[in-house]
């Protein structure tokens, strides 16, 4: 392991170094860009082509639990820019601080997500052989909701339902009725494809980002980084504040658009 | 440069130390950090790969010698050639140049000790080891039957081949890519020697710096695109499958925006080689220069928006496919640029044709065939007739293997005597080249009048009046083995035996023939200063060609002549 602000061969000056990892860096976001960017596409064809399915779905999302977790993250990525500040400016005990915050606030986020996987495998949300948008809204009321978010979730899926329906109807299907449902149960499960697939991938990359903050932690407690050198804190900084702004994107797209805020 | 040369016979020896003896055992090769050692790993797991397409390759040709088939069932053949693209191209021709080749002299020519991150570039290596260990295990059970192309549902629902080890093991692949142009691009960026400009930079490192754009820009779409493919198999997730309303041709979409410009990470890397190689041995400075680089450029940015001409009869709108059958011909255009301005090099040029130059001029011929029938496939009308016919197979193996391939065997011939230091057998050499020549044009020139004729790619028997063509190419086919198996075997000698080759044989001006040959594993003994135009032969004494003038007044870079 190298030691504070040691040059590498390859290198002549400590500068070059720097700005050769921070280029390193951004070029590497610029891969991640373009990697989230396929699914994006993806959803955004089918919430074009899907609407009623994709908004009954998006409603089962749990707003709260999304809206905690987005304030969590925006946290996350203040008290990561305040370890940067802390390293450029060589307060050596409180970049252990702000990095431990940043690594709880990261915590706190992936156990939130664990409680709504969890949810959604409750719920019949999960895609597979089990799959069941109606599930909640059955009359035996199986998720416990209150009577007016009980009588909504009903009436949005009925909604769906005659939507889809309609569209079945104009294409010249027989048995629109039974077409509707099914057709809301598949789109439905598309939605979920992509929830599960789009927060899994991000939730990875803050596997990953939780990781590296345990090595900067390590690092930091020796009293690696100060003003001289604090490369890596600035570029697994950068990092986290890239998968961050990942789910300011997520969030929206997936628990906001049709809500009914009511 | 010390110990090259004994005054009193002229004859070269090998420098002392150099990055081969510099240390010896496995350790030293399978944890190096330097840049020209992993350069050889790859280019040993390359052609190891190779060997294993060109197994399938042979066992499809030799099929094909009768009209009902010879050797394996229909199912069979499905996998041969899956397997022979999937080596081919994700495992052969993407690494070839720019791992091989690229990894070796990328910093030498730009005047750095290394690349920018040499940790990296190794975990490259052992990334690409890994996802060919995935693929080999899919070949090794049961094989794949999607065609490289993994079209969705085949991919995702029906094949009941080993699919998902071999998307895992792509998509793992695709990291090394990934890695390795961003090593590439940061390399360029911030290690140039002193002197070292924008536009004093070799055609080769603008040629590599525009694959690495396309790599580093590319690569991550058809990582997520793999990657949702295999979820759909795996968990039956639905975002292709349109009993859940996915739509498959989305697939097809996702998978050209990566592999279409994948096809200009193959060519691009060979075109930088042709351009090193052409003014060496015209003795005269490339016909501009400057041309030549934007034109590399210019391909990695029009390539990406060519894709969809690739789909002009699975389903788009009529609209989006003009506008991509006008886009598929302005890519031309830099193409093209390129041909002119080497055969423009050529003219009044003393030109010698050593074994690296007929590669070269081999290159510009076949290139060229392979362009111009792909524009008649960028044809709406033309490619409803064509599409899907020999006539894809011909255009596609005269541009990847014409052209890549051709400028891979050609660079590794040019930069032979620096990579080892040693000479191979000039005259074989020169013969193998011309086998290849021959035996390449006869395998893949009946296929174009197979295409035209209407005989359907991908399968396994045909009609029996389509006999001869067939057997035409099998024959060439034969012939194109044996020009890949002498070079193996001639350069596998010359690294003993081979006559010492000095620091620069040729003579050629960049700087990687200012350092010894084999190079130290520093690169240089100090860091070097540019103060010379690039492919100036002419103030360049220290050459030692005749009419040398002394340097000082520059000529200018590019245009000249």
């Amino acid at each position: 392991m190298h030691r504070t602000g040691e040059l590498f061969g390859q290198f002549k000056t400590l500068e070059q170094q720097k700005e050769t990892a921070t280029l390193g860096m951004w070029i590497f976001l610029v891969t991640e860009i373009l990697f989230f960017g396929g699914l994006f596409l993806t959803y955004t064809i089918n919430r074009h082509e899907f609407p009623s399915a994709f908004g009954v779905a998006g409603n089962m999302l749990d707003l709260n639990l999304g809206f905690a977790n987005t304030i969590v993250l925006i946290a996350s990525s203040f008290t990561m820019a305040m370890s940067v500040w802390s390293a450029e400016t060589s307060r050596k005990k409180a970049i252990v601080v702000w990095l431990i915050a940043t690594l709880v606030l990261g915590s706190v986020f992936l156990g939130i997500k664990v409680v709504e996987y969890k949810q959604k495998f409750d719920h019949h949300l999960v895609p597979g052989r089990n799959f069941d948008i109606t599930y909640c809204s059955n009359s035996r009321n199986p998720c416990g909701l209150n009577a007016k978010d009980f009588e909504n979730e009903q009436k949005e899926v009925r909604e769906a339902i005659e939507a889809e329906g309609d569209y079945a109807k104009e294409q010249g299907f027989s048995y629109p009725g039974t077409m509707g449902m099914t057709a809301v149960n598949a789109h439905a499960q598309l939605y979920f494809s992509l929830y599960f697939g789009m927060t899994g991938l991000h939730a990875l990359h803050m596997i990953v980002g939780a990781g590296l903050l345990l090595y900067l932690i390590l690092e930091a407690r020796k009293g690696r980084f100060d003003a001289n050198y604090n490369t890596p804190v600035e570029n697994i900084g950068l990092y986290w504040h890239f998968v961050d702004i990942v789910w300011i994107f997520l969030f929206p797209l997936l628990y906001l658009i049709n809500r009914h805020l009511i | 440069m010390d110990g090259t040369t004994t005054a009193a016979t002229g004859e070269f020896q090998l420098p002392r130390e150099h990055y081969l003896n510099a240390k010896y055992g496995i350790r030293s090769w399978l944890l190096t950090t330097d840049h020209k050692r992993i350069a050889l790993l790859y280019l040993a797991s390359v052609t190891f790969f190779f060997f294993v397409g060109g197994i399938f390759a042979t066992l499809i040709r030799i099929h094909l010698l009768t009209p009902n088939g010879l050797l394996v069932t229909p199912e069979t053949y499905n996998k041969l050639f899956t397997m022979h693209g999937v080596a081919m191209i994700f495992f052969f021709l993407i690494p070839s140049i720019p791992a091989v080749l690229g990894n070796f002299l990328i910093p030498i020519m730009i005047g750095a000790k290394d690349l920018a991150f040499p940790k990296i570039n190794l975990l490259s290596w052992y990334i690409y080891l890994v996802g060919g260990c995935f693929v080999l295990y899919s070949f090794g059970t049961g094989g794949l039957d999607t065609g490289w192309t993994f079209y969705t549902p085949l991919s995702s629902i029906y094949s009941n081949s080993a699919v998902t080890p071999a998307v895992i093991g792509i998509f793992i692949n695709g990291f090394s890519s990934i890695l390795t142009g961003l090593n590439f691009l940061v390399t360029v960026h911030t290690m140039r020697a002193p002197g070292m400009t924008w536009f004093r930079l070799p055609l080769f490192v603008w040629a590599h710096y525009a694959t690495s754009l396309i790599m580093v820009l590319g690569t991550p779409v058809i990582a997520i695109t793999l990657l949702l493919a295999g979820l759909e198999r795996m968990f039956h997730f639905g975002f292709f499958n349109p009993a859940y309303g996915g739509d498959p041709i989305l697939f097809q979409h996702l998978f050209w925006f990566y592999s279409h410009p994948a096809v200009y990470i193959m060519i691009l890397p060979a075109m930088g080689v042709i351009s090193e190689i052409i003014p060496t041995f015209v003795r005269k400075p490339i016909f501009g220069y400057s041309f030549i680089a934007a034109s590399s450029i210019g391909i990695a940015v029009i390539g990406f928006i060519v894709w969809a001409h690739h789909m002009f009869v699975t389903g788009e709108a009529t609209y989006a496919a003009i506008a991509f059958s006008f886009l598929s011909y302005i890519v031309a255009v830099p193409s093209a640029v390129k041909v002119f301005n080497w055969t423009a090099t050529l003219y009044k040029g003393s030109i010698s044709y050593d074994t690296p130059m007929l590669y070269a001029l081999g290159f510009i011929g076949l290139f060229t065939i392979g362009g111009l029938t792909g524009l008649f496939l960028a044809c709406l009308g033309l490619d409803i007739h064509l599409h899907d016919t020999y006539f894809v197979i011909a255009h596609f193996h005269y541009i990847m293997v014409g052209g890549a391939v051709m400028g891979y065997v050609g660079g590794l011939h040019f930069w032979w005597p620096k990579i080892t230091g040693r000479l191979y057998p000039e005259y074989l050499a020169r013969a193998a080249a011309i086998i290849l020549f021959i035996g390449f044009n006869l395998t893949f020139f009946p296929q174009f009048i197979l295409g035209g004729l209407g005989s359907p790619r991908r399968y396994s028997n045909y009609p029996p009046e389509f006999q001869v063509l067939n057997v035409m190419s099998t024959a060439g086919a034969s012939i194109l083995a044996l020009g890949y198996l002498l070079p193996m075997v001639y350069l596998t000698w010359s690294m003993r035996y081979g006559k010492i080759a000095g620091p620069n044989p040729w003579p050629t001006t960049g700087l990687e023939w200012k350092t010894n040959s084999p190079p130290l594993t520093e690169n240089f003994h100090e860091t070097p200063v540019v103060d010379w135009e690039p492919y100036d032969f002419v103030h360049r004494p220290d050459l030692g060609l005749k009419g040398a003038k002394p340097p000082g007044k520059l000529a200018p870079a590019h245009g000249d002549d």
